[in-house]
């Protein structure tokens, strides 16, 4: 039972994926990488990652996910869209699809060969089943407590800078 | 449970679409997309070996600060597009090959 729905969540991202590499239109595109997000914060719990899988649902889905469709919709230019039947159809040219994906063909089987070849001596090893939340805060108050004020620090940064230049000029 | 090649695959299929999905779109929306799904097989990779170290959780350490730098990162580069569409009215990264007009 556990593996079916493992299962189910792993078809869910991978097909998301698929349809994000061949779609044309952006907007599908984005709400097929909500589909992938979603698939993975589902295999984070089967991993046991309670809290990551909940922090990806609200940072991926809740904001970067939003942030990217807002984009989208503020650089859409009317003059590719066909007609006015379809407010939806914003669409972007491949180049290179024949390439790219051989190449990703390619570098696919690279990583299946290495996965396959490797040798992790922790295979055997029983894995611990609970909540991860208690130990994620002992670590980030302990362990981890400069990288933690570092990126806090980091993100204030970021989203000034990220203000500063998307402000209008004054010409 | 499940073995860890399981994810392994997951993540490695991930990489690859999301590596395919940068180099073939040439709007710079979809590219984002494609890095933000490389950096979420980085991260499956992470928490999938860090079941196996269930007192540390470095994996899982590691995945969340990712997750915040990709939040950084995406921010910066919307308000990077977001000036370069005021300027030429484009996204189309072939039509954008001029540092000034």
């Amino acid at each position: 039972m556990m593996q079916f729905a493992f299962f189910v969540f792993a078809a869910i991202t991978v097909a998301g994926a698929f349809y994000l590499l061949f779609t044309k239109n952006v907007l599908y595109a984005a709400f097929s990488l909500l589909l992938t997000l979603l698939g993975i914060s589902g295999l984070f719990v089967f991993a046991g990652a309670d809290f990551l899988a909940v922090s990806q649902i609200m940072i991926y889905v809740g904001g970067i996910l939003i942030l990217l469709i807002f984009g989208i919709m503020l650089t859409n230019n009317k003059n590719f869209q066909r007609t006015n039947l379809q407010p939806n159809k914003i669409e972007v040219e491949h180049h290179n699809l024949f390439w790219a994906v051989l190449v990703a063909v390619i570098v696919f089987l690279v990583f299946l060969k290495i996965i396959f070849n490797a040798n992790f001596h922790i295979i055997g090893k029983k894995i611990h089943n609970g909540s991860s939340i208690q130990q994620i805060g002992i670590n980030l108050m302990t362990d981890y407590i400069f990288a933690f004020e570092v990126i806090g620090i980091f993100l204030l940064a970021a989203l000034i800078g990220a203000v500063y230049i998307a402000k209008k000029e004054k010409v | 449970m499940i073995a860890i090649q399981n994810y392994l695959v997951i993540s490695a299929l991930l990489f690859s679409i999301g590596l395919a999905v940068t180099v073939t779109k040439r709007n710079a929306i979809m590219i984002l997309m494609g890095i933000e799904l490389m950096l979420n097989a980085v991260n499956l990779n992470m928490v999938a070996f860090s079941q196996y170290d269930p007192n540390r959780l470095h994996g899982q350490m590691f995945a969340l600060f990712i997750m915040v730098i990709a939040a950084a990162e995406v921010t910066v580069a919307l308000a990077i597009i977001l000036k370069i569409y005021d300027y030429f009215k484009n996204l189309d990264l072939d039509e954008i090959n001029s540092l000034k007009k």
